[in-house]
């Protein structure tokens, strides 16, 4: 760390020359770029956030399509022989076709397992996401309109509930409500709601305070039209990042919990209970069981976080360049 | 007028007396590389500054003085660059300096005084040791005797009870108490030349007129030169020896004090002196000048005052030179205001 | 410092009232809280030992006299006390706890620092493209990889267990022989990943935001050497937000250890927790519950303390008030 480290900071005085007299080529040019053709280029100027986004689309379409690309359907028995168990990635089955992933104890073969599960993963994760959004949004732009006590108090909860860590709210909700797919969205959702709840609370409360809230509340227009129509709107740029980063946390928690043991069960198996499923096999060498729908979990997980990234860097306002 | 300087003033007509002085910036030039073309914050610089002299440099926001400060001291970060010119601060060019020859001049020999003081000094280090931290880089001295050495600095510039005021940290004190604390440090390595930056601004008028007067006696006292930043040109009136007023990173007219004040010879100079309130009748309109301030980027060639100049015509398409109509009278400008200096 | 106090305590009377009410009324508390293999006579007298015939707000009062004496009940799998079983795994768990946590300052604050201040340099892109990859990857995972990595492939470091341990200054801890520290080793790592990932980036983000204030520009302009200006100036300013963050991270990795002990063998209360889930052992549960509780609300209170001595902002604030 030299000299030049400190150096590289930009000199703050450069930002001392005057403002510039706008003229009018200036303002022709404005209007032609709208906000979200600005938006669209330049979230695509990051190479990395443009392979995430194709990577998660190829993701996406390939899962729905699982039925359709997949040589076997791993959860039908009568296809799965457990002949063709534990068998090496790039093995023929019994049926003959090859298992380019392998198979895992069962006899399933992994790239089947793979896409159905990431099906599950991904059902499971946005599904809890999208409820908790609803959820989260709801309470927090409520409380950020009605103000006073409720909005303290609902704060308070938020606030406490924020202070633990979302996989010990939720592994408390499991050993409490038990198995099953709609008992950990249930949980899910509860561990993450409070989070958004304070983002669009933090956003409403900006806007609130602004001067086309009094404008549409003296129109008349009803206190939900008011919050759902005019101040929403313009939380949805913290909220858009916020989301989608909690989903990869959400899809993250699932999988963590469905490996424990105490997630899904074993017939909805997500990429989690893949993983769990093949952990037994890993000292005796047979990894490939755990570590390809790890993998898959990676691709996603960490494709969803970039997207996330670069979202949150270009609608930052702070960071406007 | 500081009779020093008179003499000084004198005897440098005279080429064999000529003293060294202790700064002398020639043909300084500080560009910024941004993405909307190049800003030239400092564009074609030259002062001198002699021992035990203040140096006003006035102008408006924007017109490059602080740059002009901050390059003599190597600060100048990317997208910055000092481009040409050179920086001779008792015969040594700073400009071609290595960084580690910079480092110890900085805070020993020559020092500078910011603009703020409550975001000059740390917040969560005390004061103490932010001024024992300022000795300690220079010299070999423990602890104890640099915290005397500081006490004494506090002292000397006025505080109060200076032993609480080490140990309290920067938000304890008011702004005018942290502005003298970041004279003390200034002063505490004893250098031969101080720039400070608007250090007054952002206090109450009457700490400024004591700050001022203190910061005048104390240069007197010990022989520091001084440049004094600032776009008050009351401020400087009663402090600098010699002033130097810059235009749109240009200086346009240097001479010394009484000269400037009273017979201006630039058409921006007699703008601003007649735009303070007191030189105008009660009544009348405030004078101003009109037009605003210059773009920095893509400043038109020639000279950059000529579109809110009274006087300006086509000769002033071409920019002028500076020429010396006296000695130490400098006017940068195709019609100054000659008539004021027949006598 | 007394209003935090009730705070904290207010707070672990709601947890204990959630907890209580989550088994008992969520939940079947006849098969919550008596073995199901016992019989019918059993069940009864257990019934009317534990008081559940009794209306609610008595069971709910018997629930916090028991707490306040410690007694939990019994677990069913072991027969101990569960509050006995709890303390028993507790050290090995803080242990691992303890060494994450040394991990990620000592790993994450010089490489966050590092990125901080060359944000362009090659070194600094690799260490935040890392940074995101430590924090999308679900604990788990690395777990698995780091298993078959170091463990099953080049065999350096064992991947199972809880080394020896010695006794130093009244502490019983792995810490202090060689084994135990080999053995503490991958898990710590696997623990600390989320973590280093999270300090890095508070650190590089304080960094980059602190570089560009007046009084580093000032410090230069006092002609200190980088070193100086760097080790005191930056870093006591930095180190408020991350050391307050760390604080209450510390909490999380208590609760992720959940996830590190079941994967590495390692006899910690995490896996007891796991454990008990999967066989329904409740009275642990609920004890695990209620201690992670009060532990969190401690935390908490530390951390404000600790903030307060760090920000002499803060602390002469409070003090006045």
């Amino acid at each position: 760390m030299t000299a030049e480290s400190i150096q590289q900071a930009p000199d703050r005085d450069a930002e001392r020359p005057v403002m510039p007299v706008p003229t009018e080529a200036d303002e022709t040019a404005a209007a032609v770029e709208t906000p979200f053709r600005r938006f669209v280029s330049e979230f695509l100027e990051s190479r990395l956030a443009m392979g995430a986004v194709f990577t998660l689309g190829a993701i996406i379409l390939a899962s729905i399509l699982a039925p359709w690309i997949t040589p076997q359907n791993p959860y039908d028995l009568a296809q799965v022989d457990i002949l063709d168990g534990r068998l090496p990635p790039g093995s023929e089955a019994f049926s003959d076709y090859t298992m380019w992933l392998g198979s895992d104890g069962a006899g399933r073969d992994l790239y089947s397992a793979i896409l159905f599960g990431l099906r599950i993963s991904l059902v499971v994760g946005v599904s809890s996401a999208l409820i908790a959004i609803a959820v989260g949004m709801s309470v927090g732009l409520l409380a950020a309109y009605v103000g006073g006590r409720v909005e303290s108090i609902v704060m308070r909860i938020v606030d406490l509930q924020l202070s633990f860590p979302a996989a010990l709210v939720a592994l408390m909700l499991v050993a409490l409500l038990g198995k099953g797919i709609d008992k950990i969205i249930l949980a899910l959702v509860v561990a993450q709601w409070a989070y958004y709840a304070r983002t669009v609370r933090g956003s409403a409360l900006v806007e609130r305070s602004k001067e086309y809230v009094e404008a549409a509340s003296s129109l008349g227009l009803s206190h939900a039209r008011i919050m759902f129509r005019h101040i929403l709107p313009n939380c949805l740029a913290p909220l858009i990042v916020v989301g989608t980063i909690q989903t990869a946390h959400a899809i993250a928690l699932e999988a963590t919990l469905s490996f424990l043991g105490v997630g899904l069960p074993q017939t909805e198996p997500s990429l989690g209970v893949l993983i769990a499923n093949g952990f037994e096999y890993m000292l005796s060498g047979k990894y490939w069981i755990s570590i390809f729908p790890g993998i898959a979990l990676l691709i996603t997980i960490v494709s969803i976080n970039l997207v996330g990234d670069q979202l949150r860097d270009v609608l930052n306002p702070r960071l406007k360049r | 007028m500081n009779p020093v300087v008179e003499a000084m003033e004198v005897t440098s007509n005279q080429p064999e007396n000529r003293i060294l002085p202790t700064l002398e910036v020639e043909h300084l030039k500080t560009h910024f590389l941004t993405r909307a073309g190049a800003v030239k914050a400092v564009d074609d610089v030259s002062f001198y500054v002699n021992p035990g002299e203040i140096l006003g440099l006035a102008g408006e926001s924007g017109s490059g003085k602080s740059i002009t400060g901050f390059s003599i001291l190597g600060l100048i970060d990317p997208p910055g660059k000092v481009v040409s010119g050179a920086i001779r601060f008792k015969g040594e060019d700073l400009v071609t300096a290595p960084p580690e020859r910079l480092r110890d001049l900085r805070g020993n020999r020559i020092a500078m005084i910011f603009q703020d003081p409550m975001m000059t000094l740390n917040p969560v280090l005390r004061i103490d040791t932010q001024m024992i931290e300022a000795v300690q880089a220079h010299r070999r001295m423990d602890r104890k005797s640099a915290r005397q050495l500081a006490y004494d600095a506090l002292e000397m510039v006025g505080i109060p009870a200076p032993a609480e005021r080490l140990n309290a940290y920067p938000h304890q004190l008011s702004g005018g108490m942290r502005q003298r604390v970041a004279i003390a440090i200034a002063f505490l390595n004893e250098p031969d030349l101080i720039i400070a930056d608007e250090p007054t601004t952002a206090l109450d008028v009457t700490i400024q007129a004591q700050i001022l007067h203190e910061a005048q006696a104390l240069c007197k006292r010990t022989g520091t030169a001084m440049i004094w930043i600032t776009h008050d040109l009351a401020v400087v009136a009663g402090l600098a020896d010699r002033i130097a007023v810059m235009y749109a990173g240009r200086i346009v007219e240097t001479g010394l004090t009484d000269d400037v004040i009273d017979r201006p010879l630039h058409p921006y100079s007699v703008g601003l002196l007649g735009s303070v309130p007191s030189a105008n009748k009660r009544g009348e309109r405030l004078q101003q000048i009109p037009g605003m301030t210059p773009n920095m980027i893509g400043l038109p060639p020639g000279c950059a005052f000529k579109a809110r100049c009274p006087r300006g015509d086509d000769v002033c398409d071409l920019a002028p030179e500076v020429s010396e109509l006296l000695p130490g009278r400098q006017i940068r400008c195709h019609h100054p205001h000659l008539e004021e200096v027949s006598a | 410092m007394i209003r935090r106090l009730l705070q904290s305590a207010i707070v672990i009377l709601a947890m204990s009232a959630i907890v209580f009410f989550g088994v008992n009324v969520v939940g079947d508390p006849v098969h919550m809280l008596i073995n199901p293999e016992a019989d019918q006579e059993d069940i009864e007298a257990t019934i009317r030992a534990l008081g559940l015939d009794r209306p609610i707000s008595e069971q709910y009062w018997f629930f916090l006299k028991g707490i306040w004496s410690g007694d939990f009940g019994k677990s069913f799998i072991f027969g101990q006390p569960a509050l006995q079983l709890i303390l028993q795994r507790m050290p090995a768990t803080m242990e691992l706890a303890f060494a994450a946590l040394f991990l990620a300052i000592f790993i994450g604050i010089p490489l966050g620092l590092y990125a901080g201040l060359k944000p362009e340099s090659k070194a600094s892109r690799g260490i935040m493209a890392v940074s995101i990859l430590g924090f999308s990857l679900p604990t788990f995972w690395v777990g698995l990889v780091m298993i078959i990595v170091f463990a099953v492939e080049l065999g350096w470091l064992p991947s199972t267990g809880r080394g020896d341990t010695a006794t130093f200054l009244g502490m019983t801890s792995s810490f202090f022989t060689l084994d135990g520290l080999a053995h503490l080793c991958l898990p710590a790592f696997n623990l600390a990943l989320l973590k280093i990932s999270l300090v890095i980036r508070l650190t590089r983000a304080g960094t980059r935001e602190a570089v560009h204030q007046d009084y580093i520009k000032f410090a230069r302009a006092k002609g200190l050497s980088d070193r100086r200006i760097i080790g005191v100036h930056l870093l006591k300013n930095i180190l408020i937000p991350v050391v307050t963050v760390l604080g209450l991270e510390f909490g999380s990795l208590i609760a992720f250890s959940v996830v590190t002990e079941t994967i590495f063998a390692w006899p910690g209360m995490g896996k007891l927790l796991i454990e008990s889930i999967l066989v329904l052992d409740r009275p642990v549960i609920v004890a695990y519950l209620m201690i992670i509780v009060a532990l969190f609300v401690v935390i908490n209170l530390v951390v404000d303390i600790v903030y307060s001595l760090l920000d002499p902002r803060v602390r002469l604030r409070d003090q006045g008030a």
